[in-house]
């Protein structure tokens, strides 16, 4: 079977051939086509199988609001359910299958559910199901969820490259067809930026589908010199294949330009999709209209469709699904469908229009006026259709195809993304744009309610005047030809009456009762009538199916159409794959990545690498023989503490701050005193939230009497630069005060250990003293390391250990780290990662990110005294809240197990002995755990209540998450030289 | 003279240079940067010793101007951004803190950040897949602040053709990544 149903004409290319499958089947079509099309060329009618009640189906529509023709495309990982088979176009090598069926296509065994339909009705699913209620999570839920959904996934990774891109114009032109045409030529001519999108891979709308003439040219011969003028303009951006989904703030719109969609796969290194974000000076939308079908019994068999998808797979793919064929109208415009067919030599069997004094007549065709169909026969294809005539007596008419048509309705989906609301139009019988419309938009063309070519010619190129002069651009109406100027003659029909089953929306499976019933059980409103029927739901969000299932609506509460309602449109305005939405957010590339000074010669080293933020930071170095992450850790601890130890911190916050206000700027950052703090010196500073809770902690170092450097922790980095520029800006603008990061200018190295000085002094150049007493603990200045290049260096510890930070321009930093492990051989220097330093902080009981967790006060962290009295500073007054400063305040305390063979783990909750462990006998938390390796055994850090005054006390960590629980005694914070000699040494 | 050797932001001892259809990324680190901001009450004592040092006129919000040996890009109220050779001006902080004394207070920022420079006729295609900046329009005297792939950035237009990508230097090799795969997207 070759095209059986291919005919004369249309706007394929039948020069070649391009083979593709169908549920394993193979067939030919041509460039132009799409599968859809290609289908129907080769007789095949039927494409899929109902959402709910498996019924056959084949498309209704030749666009993008198909509901019915929905395939699974491509196989692997590059299957993509649900795309609809009326806008996928043809290429050679394309496969797709039907969906949503078990066994062959022809004889779904889930068929058996449209038997059983008086079970399905709507809301079925809130009635059933509901007993016994345990049945309902093991045997209920995954036996709807197995039926349910209509595609599936491969579960495969996209292997697709996905772009974003940004584009800017003075004028936005949703839809190409003639008021698109008409406005861009309008614009493009004046030389306004222009950019016109459409969602075909042909422009022209339905000068495409259509046999009229626009001027001596064909509709489509028209559209294309139209397009081909566009494109040789540099201030025009046609797009074709681009869907504008979504009309969002500010005269902002986002669009889906399938670059690759109509290829086998994309070109290595190309997307797949483009998500665009276009910001417009001004948009008109010219997005055409979408026919509506008529609702009667059984008007889903597959050969039903909509009279103009008909007309345009006749005019514009020359392809038909069936010989014989009818029309149900209540308008016009069904009319024009077979006078169409007729032309083609295509038997038309008889037009039903529901008018009976208004329906034309003529003696090319059968005109059976004031009749309505009311019923379909054939199962897994239309075979005929049952007409009820005027005087009660019905009629059989025999036909494969039968186009349906039910009026217009214009596209105003757009309008309403920024909550607008369309207007009822009783000529039309149609919603139409609303008053209020998104900033900056207007419509023309059908999508404004003007239905004919002539009028969607003037008002497009009208509506381009119009949006260019609100811009100051001046422009004049393209010269327009001359078209087809038919007025809108309609009675509305929206279902026929009738005992049987008539589809509203095919997609859901929802019929005219489904929507009686709703009103029955009190689903009056139309948002409820939605939700309860699932009306207009789907991937097609009810382009055929809402202002049928409102009539209906209507009809019941005996209101009218625009007293009812209109359900609410949101964007996407058709289905977007997820991988668009990630754009190249994806996998490794999700975010970016951070990385150290040192990362190069890290990763020499075989370091084991761990994500901070967006840094990524040498976690520890494994040496051979190391299986263990323990072993290395362990190692680089003993190994700093006994001679010295290197690590990168560069990746802590660095903020210069200047000006002649700078100390007493940073005296108001600080919970303590920072105004008197010396040249030359740092200080440990605090600082609280404006609610008094802690925020970050760090040191500061006086560079010069106007000049000081802050660090942060590397996870507040950002967050305490935000809050610092806030109170610079709002609430001190008056002091001279500038800051600005200098994080990533300098690389910044920890060295510490018992000679880390005697390693420095061979880096640092002799001009510059720093035995203890010239650079004592706290010290800072500015230095020159390697024979003369610009440095810094503060005598800081966080390890509790004699140490120094050290910071070369970050373009010497790797050299600086090669040159200090070279000259720390002789001391046995081992360079430590996140890890050690962690072990190295918890020994020494300092305070890191697991202590300062937002819900800690400078009392919890055991520094309460360091919130001054004497000076106001962000967050002083709400810490001296009562509630935290209660007696039993959590205070941070040191924990070892009772028997040092046992260990404990962080997140444990403090329990004592005899107590249930609940949140009642709560007593705190172990915020920090570690092996010390310089103990032997398992320490923590925690807060405990009143934990200062609590030391030597036996506790249960209770770990509830793993089951474990182990005795710990209450020490203090400070395992290692809690004195601070060695700091100081 | 120190004997420490310099690494680019992309890790290497020389410069990047990239080549993806007609579009050239150029890792460029022979500039030197320095922030430089107008101290409280001191906006003419800066003028002055601004005019003195760089000729014209401070570049206006959105603005950069090429000079030499400074060139000079708008980043904030009050703030620039100033450039000059690295060979000459490694220093460049001291040596413009000298000049302005208290009327200004001076960073250096050359090690903080990456340029990258990118070149060839489709330069705007490219960077209209990269970021909301209206490319397009620039014209040559140019600079915005915006994000790549979720970098803060500053974009500067040169030429018709040529762009400067200036971003925090830890993050020169996932923004080398996302402009290599923007210039081939459209090569």
């Amino acid at each position: 079977m070759s095209q059986s149903h291919r005919i004369d004409g249309g706007l394929i290319d039948r020069s070649r051939a391009l083979h593709f499958r169908f549920n394993g089947k193979t067939y030919q079509g041509h460039p132009g086509d799409t599968l859809a099309s290609a289908l129907l060329a080769n007789g095949v009618r039927l494409m899929g199988r109902s959402f709910k009640y498996h019924r056959p189906r084949g498309p209704i529509s030749a666009g993008s609001e198909e509901p019915n023709a929905l395939v699974e495309l491509r196989s692997g990982a590059r299957q993509e359910p649900n795309t609809r088979a009326t806008t996928a176009e043809l290429f050679d090598g394309l496969d797709a299958r039907s969906q949503n069926h078990v066994g062959p296509l022809s004889f779904d065994l889930l068929a058996v559910n449209d038997r059983l339909s008086p079970f399905f009705a709507a809301g079925f699913y809130y009635k059933t199901f509901m007993w016994p209620k345990a049945f309902w999570e093991k045997l209920y839920e995954p036996m709807i969820r197995r039926a349910a959904g209509l595609g599936s996934l491969t579960k495969e990774a996209d292997p697709d490259l996905y772009d974003k891109g940004f584009l800017h114009c003075d004028l936005l032109i949703i839809g190409g067809g003639p008021a698109g045409l008409a406005a861009a030529l309008t614009a493009g001519r004046a030389g306004a930026n222009v950019i016109l999108a459409d969602e075909d891979f042909v422009l022209g709308g339905r000068l495409n589908a259509e046999t009229f003439t626009l001027g001596d040219a064909s509709g489509s011969d028209w559209a294309s010199a139209t397009v081909a003028e566009l494109a040789a303009m540099p201030n025009v951006r046609v797009m074709a294949r681009t869907t504008v989904l979504g009309a969002f703030d500010h005269g902002i719109f986002g669009a889906l330009e399938r670059v690759s969609d109509h290829l086998l796969q994309p070109a290595a290194g190309k997307p797949r999709q483009i998500l665009w974000r276009i910001y417009a000076g001004r948009s008109l939308l010219c997005a055409g209209a979408t026919e509506r079908p008529i609702a009667f019994e059984n008007n889903d068999r597959p050969g039903i469709m909509l009279a103009s998808a008909l007309r345009s797979y006749a005019n514009r793919w020359a392809a038909l699904p069936g010989k014989e064929v009818a029309i149900f109208t209540n308008n016009d415009d069904g009319h024009r469908t077979a006078t169409d067919l007729l032309a083609k030599g295509i038997k038309v069997a008889a037009v039903i229009d529901s008018r009976k004094t208004d329906a034309p007549r003529t003696n090319r065709y059968e005109v059976l006026a004031g009749a309505l169909v009311s019923g379909a026969s054939g199962r897994l294809g239309l075979s005929g259709v049952e007409v009820r005539l005027p005087g009660g007596e019905t009629r059989t008419i025999a036909c494969q195809a039968l186009g349906v048509s039910g009026g217009w309705n214009p596209n105003v989906h757009l309008t309403c993304h920024q909550r607008g609301r369309p207007v009822w139009d009783e000529a039309l019988a149609a919603f139409v744009p609303g008053g209020v419309l998104p900033a900056g938009m207007s419509v023309a063309g059908a999508a404004a309610g003007t239905l004919s070519t002539a009028g969607a010619l003037s008002s497009g190129a009208a509506g381009a005047v119009k949006a260019l002069a609100d811009l100051g651009i001046r422009a004049k109406p393209a010269d327009l030809p001359e078209a087809e100027d038919a007025p809108v003659r309609i009675a509305p029909l929206f279902h026929v009456p009738g005992k049987g089953r008539a589809w509203l929306d095919q997609q859901n499976d929802v019929t005219v009762k489904d929507v009686k019933l709703a009103h029955q059980e009190g689903y009056v409103s139309v948002e409820h009538l939605k939700r309860y029927t699932t009306l207009g739901m789907a991937t097609d969000q009810g382009k055929t199916a809402n202002i049928g299932g409102l009539a209906v609506m209507a009809e019941m509460t005996g209101k009218s159409i625009p007293e009812t309602g209109t359900t609410i449109f949101r964007p996407p305005y058709t289905p977007v794959a997820i991988g668009a939405l990630a754009g190249r957010s994806a996998g490794k590339d999700f975010r970016p990545t951070r990385l150290t000074p040192s990362h190069k010669w890290a990763a020499e080293q075989g370091a084991v690498f761990v994500e901070v933020g967006m840094w990524l930071r040498a976690q520890w170095f494994p040496r051979p023989g190391e299986t263990h992450w323990r072993q290395s850790v362990d190692r680089e601890v003993l190994a700093t503490r006994k001679s010295v130890g290197i690590c990168d911190v560069t990746t802590l916050g660095k903020i210069d701050v200047q000006g002649t206000d700078a100390a007493e700027f940073l005296n108001r950052i600080y919970a303590n005193p920072f105004a008197k703090l010396a040249v030359g010196k740092v200080r440990y500073g605090l600082m609280l939230r404006e609610d008094g809770m802690a925020m970050d902690d760090g040191t500061t170092a006086r560079l010069a009497e106007d000049h000081f450097v802050m660090t942060t922790t590397t996870a507040n980095a950002v967050g305490v630069y935000r809050h610092m520029e806030f109170c610079r800006q709002c609430l001190w603008p008056d002091m001279d005060v500038q800051i600005i990061s200098t994080t990533e200018a300098w690389a910044q190295y920890s060295v510490a250990g018992p000679n880390a000085r005697r390693l420095l002094q061979k880096i640092i150049d002799p001009a510059f003293d720093i035995s203890n007493e010239a650079f004592p603990y706290m010290g800072c200045g500015e230095i020159t390391v390697c024979g003369g290049l610009r440095a810094r260096l503060f005598r800081i510890s966080f390890s509790g250990e004699l140490a120094f930070e050290i910071a070369v321009p970050t373009r010497y930093g790797d050299a600086l780290i090669r040159r200090m492990v070279e000259a720390g051989k002789e001391f046995d220097a081992v360079v430590y990662g996140t890890e050690a330093l962690g072990v190295m902080r918890i020994e020494k009981g300092h305070a890191a990110g697991n202590e300062l967790n937002g819900t800690s006060t400078a009392l919890n962290l055991g520094m309460g005294g360091m919130v001054s009295k004497k000076k106001d500073s962000i967050g002083s007054t709400l810490s001296e809240r009562e509630g935290l400063n209660r007696e039993d305040a959590l205070g941070l305390v040191g924990f070892r197990p009772v028997n040092p063979a046992e260990t404990f783990a962080a997140g444990s909750h403090l329990i004592g002995k005899g107590d249930v462990a609940n949140a009642a006998n709560d007593q705190g938390y172990l915020t920090s755990v570690c092996f010390s390796p310089n103990l032997g055994y398992t320490i923590g850090l925690g807060y405990l209540k009143n934990g200062a005054a609590r030391k030597g006390e036996v506790l249960r960590a209770v770990n509830p998450v793993q089951n474990a629980e182990t005795l710990v005694e209450v020490v203090s914070a400070h395992f290692v030289d809690p004195e601070g000699e060695r700091l100081r040494a | 003279m120190h004997d420490l050797a310099a690494l680019t932001p992309l890790s290497a001892t020389e410069p990047r240079i990239e080549r993806i259809g007609a579009i050239r990324i150029v890792e460029v680190t022979d500039r030197s940067l320095a922030s430089l901001t107008c101290r409280s009450g001191k906006s003419r004592p800066f003028e002055a010793a601004a005019k003195a040092l760089f000729g014209g006129a401070l570049p206006a919000p959105g603005a950069w101007f090429e000079g030499a040996p400074f060139s000079l890009i708008w980043t904030g109220p009050e703030q620039w951004f100033v450039e000059a050779s690295f060979a000459t001006h490694e220093d460049i902080a001291r040596i413009l803190k000298e000049p302005f004394g208290d009327a200004a207070s001076v960073t250096e920022q050359t090690d903080g950040w990456v340029r990258f420079d990118l070149e060839g006729t489709p330069v705007v295609d490219m960077l209209e897949r990269l970021c909301p900046v209206p490319s397009r329009r620039m014209k040559n005297d140019a600079a915005t602040r915006t994000m790549i792939e979720h970098v803060g950035c500053l974009v500067l237009r040169r030429a018709a053709d040529r762009f400067s990508v200036i971003a925090p230097r830890s993050f020169a090799g996932s923004l080398h990544h996302a402009l290599c795969a923007a210039a081939t997207s459209i090569a």
